[in-house]
């Protein structure tokens, strides 16, 4: 019988299981397959929050959303065309996802009594015999079955049989979107080398599904997604945690500084220790301290010795570290402060994703302590971006304050990587005695042009000085409880701040005309999906422009003049309204606030709809 | 950029004396402790560009302003965490922390015992005044149950801490008692610290004249000094009072009393600083003065010992990994494993 190929543009895979189930890695596969076809790509976990939730229940469910693409895209995007559930749990939890017409590709051995009750399926009536999925298309493999079929002359254990089948489902979407087993074949030769019993069963079932698709009648029609036209050059797949710890590195290595990074573990925030800690031939300090607190001071502490300290963690540890970082403030030293959000108050939705902690960034300290705050917007730009926080900390003397979260830091996309030797040197503001002493005297607080002060570090000869968190003499850094001098210090530190904007790229249209009807102007990772919606309406002809902040405090000298070009100024935020405040309160403007808090990042089909209802 | 500079010879105790005034109450015990570390560091004369002070919060933490070296005044109980960071970090410094029984046993308490087990090379002062002091007199946690204070006008419920006791159950390398009317013994102990490798703890007695003068007269006074204190000497017989006609020998497992009249000095508990089960019961040597059968105050050197340091074992890994991995390559660290051509 024949098989048609159909060519898409771009296709939305949710793989969706139990968390034991092994979705992430199979969604994983399929993605470095698809990024060696030249596919544009991004992906988002999904995990829930308990590492082994109960099995079966809808609580326990992980999923992995993969979009891939012939053309660029910026998101995981919005509708899930296929929807591969291993359980009644996975369907019930992510159904809603998928768009009408889709596809579901539902292990039968899932939908039995048992699971259909632990999803709360009422009378334990499995959706696959009633008629609610009639608006889709419903595949339905009995996955376990026919791993142990596959399996039966293993001499494996039904347990690591059934670990299997995942490669099963992997096998029939590779056969359905017309890939080759190849690079997956030799992933899991690498992986199980030293296990070859559970190298063959998984390469025999990862088989047995593709071949399950070509030979049975049943499916017919295969899907094409060609390369994308990205612009040449070579790739590498990057997650925002990922990009952030090598950039770091990088960093530390252009100012020819030690890294030190002090850090306690906290969800989305951790997998940045784990990725630093396997780099230590690279001279990294990793330091796991007792706690938030003791993590951000012994970061002080290596700085204070002439190292870059970072310490990272997210928004309730970054509120523990507060007392310290004023401490930093006042030091005028550097210090890299890393904030993967999540969502909040307090414990919050730790494994979700949320940008409420700019305020806390801004203002989450006692006393007049300015921070630098700079923000990734993807998981590539993380790289970038810690490397510009860290620049700004090193050679302007003052602590930064990076924030990224849940959704840039899990997510990945295609990255083409820059060479080391094109980054910019950095350079630290050291003192040294020939240059630093005034008759004789060093005195700790004298400032450049810039406001910064000088770096002098223990083991300098003859530059011997004391400092602490109380107030500073305006030029000797010794204790002043003077009035006036408090004041004026006040001013300083501010103005030190402000200063930075002299050094920071001005702010640029992302995309659109530099005038129009509205400018959508976000933060973090509110960027694919201001990206895709944008471009859209673009396309259908409308007057929408898209900017991105990076730099949200300082701003970019220019903010004003580019929102001031457009009839509205639309300021999407997964919080209750945090940019908007500072913009509001700063220009003479009234932006619109477009707000989602259930933490999850926007669709760009929410955004491109209130763009429409905000044109007409 | 770290320089290690040829150590300075010929320190006097005023070449490690600040500009600022000393701004300590007049007559508080915290002049004596600055006085005896002037002294001792410039007679082993440290290079002052190689040393930092690091403090926290509290009347004792202003010490770093009034030492010639390298200094930070951090916040309230987190100087050890700051101290773990720096030595980390560097190393090739002295580096010493100055802090008070409030910051080091209340706020900062969890600093602390991480810093001890982890065994940086580094010093640690507490002095302990059993009060708070900046903050005009409530209560510490080394305060006695039962003292009245202004936040315990009652009586404070709160049982002590015995600091002896409570670093040595966090494996404490060096752990040492002194008090601030004896300089000499002070030296002693503030010597032996230096030299030790490792985390060096010294609790040192001191005088709080106004908000708890006295609190340790019993242990300074002459009148009651030899009998209520012990001092330990290594390889010497525990013995006291006045005429030096006590000592202590053990009963099974229990330090008892005996009168030099009834018992040899060769059958007397050795001192022995190595040992920690005899360190632990030091440490647990901490009755109330006077009360029924209560055993002297030790004071000394109740324990050291050689563990690796933190700070050595993290440089070795990363040697090691160099040896097995390579220097880090920026440009094979960007790149990752794979990486495909459009």
């Amino acid at each position: 019988m024949t098989k048609v190929t159909e060519k898409k543009e771009d296709v939305i895979i949710l793989f969706a299981g139990d968390s034991g189930d092994g979705m992430q890695l199979t969604g994983s596969l399929f993605t470095n397959t698809s990024a060696l076809y030249g596919n544009d790509i991004s992906t988002f976990p999904d995990f829930p929050a308990e590492i082994r939730a109960p099995l079966g229940t809808v609580a326990g469910v992980s999923g992995f959303k993969l979009h891939f693409a012939s053309v660029d895209i910026f998101t995981p995007g919005d509708d899930v065309e296929v929807l591969v559930a291993m359980n009644a749990a996975a369907l019930k939890a992510n159904l809603h996802q998928l768009k009408i017409g889709g596809t579901i590709i539902a292990n039968t051995a899932g939908f039995d009594k048992k699971n259909l009750r632990l999803a709360k399926y009422d009378n334990e009536q499995s959706p696959l015999l009633d008629k609610s999925l009639d608006k889709f298309r419903v595949i339905e493999l009995d996955v376990s079955k026919m791993t142990r079929e596959a399996l039966v002359d293993s001499g494996l254990g039904t347990k690591e049989v059934d670990r299997c089948k995942n490669m099963y489902v992997l096998g029939f979407l590779f056969w359905m979107y017309n890939r080759t087993l190849e690079n997956t074949e030799t992933f899991i030769k690498e992986k199980f080398a030293k296990k070859p019993d559970i190298r063959d069963a998984n390469i025999k079932v990862l088989k047995s599904g593709y071949f399950f698709g070509d030979t049975n009648e049943t499916f017919t029609t295969r899907f094409e997604v060609e390369s994308a036209h990205l612009p040449k050059g070579e790739y590498r797949s990057i997650m925002g945690n990922q990009a952030t710890a090598i950039g770091l590195i990088v960093a530390a290595k252009k100012a020819n500084l030690d890294l030190f990074y002090g850090s306690y573990p906290i969800t989305p925030a951790s997998d940045i220790l784990h990725e630093l800690a396997r780099h230590k031939n690279y001279g990294v300090k990793t330091f796991q301290a007792e706690d938030e607190i003791a993590a951000v001071c012994a970061s002080i502490g290596a700085s204070y010795g002439g190292a870059i300290g970072v310490t990272a963690s997210s928004g309730p540890g970054i509120a523990l570290k507060g007392e310290a970082i004023g401490l930093a403030v006042m030091l005028e030293i550097p210090l890299v402060i890393i904030n993967v959000q999540r969502g909040g108050p307090s414990t919050g939705l730790p494994t979700k994703t949320e940008q409420s902690d700019l305020m806390q960034a801004i203002n989450g300290r006692n006393g007049e302590a300015p921070l630098v705050v700079i923000a990734p917007h993807s998981p590539s730009d993380c790289f970038h971006t810690i490397i510009e926080a860290t620049r700004i900390s090193i050679e302007h003397m003052v602590p930064v304050m990076y924030l990224s979260d849940g959704f840039i830091a899990n997510g990945s996309e295609p990255w083409k990587f820059p060479a080391a030797e094109d980054i910019k040197e950095i350079k630290p503001n050291f003192a040294d005695a020939e240059k630093s002493l005034e008759d004789g005297a060093f005195y700790p607080y004298a400032r450049d042009e810039r406001l910064v002060r000088e770096w002098a570090t223990p083991g300098m000869k003859d530059l011997q000085h004391r400092v602490g968190g109380l107030e500073k003499d305006f030029k000797s850094g010794n204790v002043s409880y003077d009035p006036a001098n408090h004041e004026r210090m006040v001013k300083v530190r501010q103005e030190k701040v402000d200063r930075i904007a002299d050094f920071i790229p001005e702010q640029k249209i992302e995309q659109g005309e530099d005038q129009g009807d509205i400018l959508v102007i976000g933060w973090g990772s509110t960027y694919g999906a201001s990206r895709t919606a944008v471009r859209e309406l673009i396309n259908e002809g409308h007057k929408v422009s898209q900017a991105h902040i990076k730099y949200l405090n300082p701003f970019p000298k220019n903010l004003f003049d580019v929102m001031k070009n457009f009839d509205k100024v639309l300021i999407p935020e997964i919080n209750n309204g945090q940019l908007i405040n500072l913009i509001n309160a700063k220009y003479d403007l009234r932006a619109i606030p477009f707000n989602k808090i259930k933490g999850l990042p926007f669709t760009s089909r929410e955004i491109k709809e209130k763009l429409l209802e905000l044109l007409s | 950029m770290t320089k290690t500079n040829d150590i300075q010879v010929n320190l006097t105790a005023k070449d490690l004396a600040t500009d600022q005034d000393v701004r300590w109450c007049p007559g508080c015990g915290d002049y004596s402790i600055l006085k005896q570390l002037q002294s001792t560091l410039a007679e082993a004369n440290i290079s002052k560009e190689d040393t930092v002070f690091v403090s926290g919060i509290g009347c004792s933490s202003r010490f770093p302003y009034y030492m010639d070296t390298y200094g930070i005044h951090s916040i309230h109980g987190r100087a050890t965490a700051l101290a773990s960071g720096l030595k980390a970090s560097r190393p090739d410094l002295s580096v010493w922390i100055i802090t008070g029984d409030g910051d080091s046993l209340s706020i900062g308490g969890n600093h602390l015992i991480h810093l001890l087990r982890r065994n940086f090379d580094v010093n640690i002062l507490m002095f302990n005044n059993e009060i708070y002091g900046l903050t005009k007199g409530q209560y510490s946690p080394t305060s006695p149950k039962g003292q009245t204070t202004k936040s315990s006008p009652m009586g404070s419920l709160d049982h002590p801490f015995n600091p002896a006791a409570l670093v040595l159950g966090a494996s404490a390398t060096f752990v040492a008692r002194s008090m601030d009317r004896d300089p000499k013994h002070m030296r002693e102990i503030l010597k032996a610290a230096d030299s030790h490798k490792g985390t060096s703890f010294i609790e040192i007695y001191q005088n709080c004249n106004v908000f708890n003068d006295g609190a340790f007269e019993v242990f300074t006074d002459k009148g009651t000094k030899a009998d209520n204190v012990i001092l330990l000497e290594e390889g010497q017989p525990l013995i006291f009072g006045a005429d030096s006609d006590k000592g202590i020998r053990f009963e099974g497992m229990k330090p008892v009393i005996v009168s030099l009249s009834d018992v040899s000095k060769d059958d007397l508990w050795i001192h022995d600083s190595k040992d920690e089960t005899k360190a632990y019961f030091l440490s647990k040597m901490f009755d109330e003065p006077g009360s029924e059968g209560a055993m002297p105050r030790p004071f000394g050197v109740f324990y050291q010992e050689d563990r690796f340091r933190y700070e050595e074992a993290m440089n070795e890994q990363i040697d090691r990994a160099i040896s097995l991995k390579g220097k880090g390559d920026l440009d094979k660290l960007i790149r990752g494993s794979s990486t495909w051509k459009v």
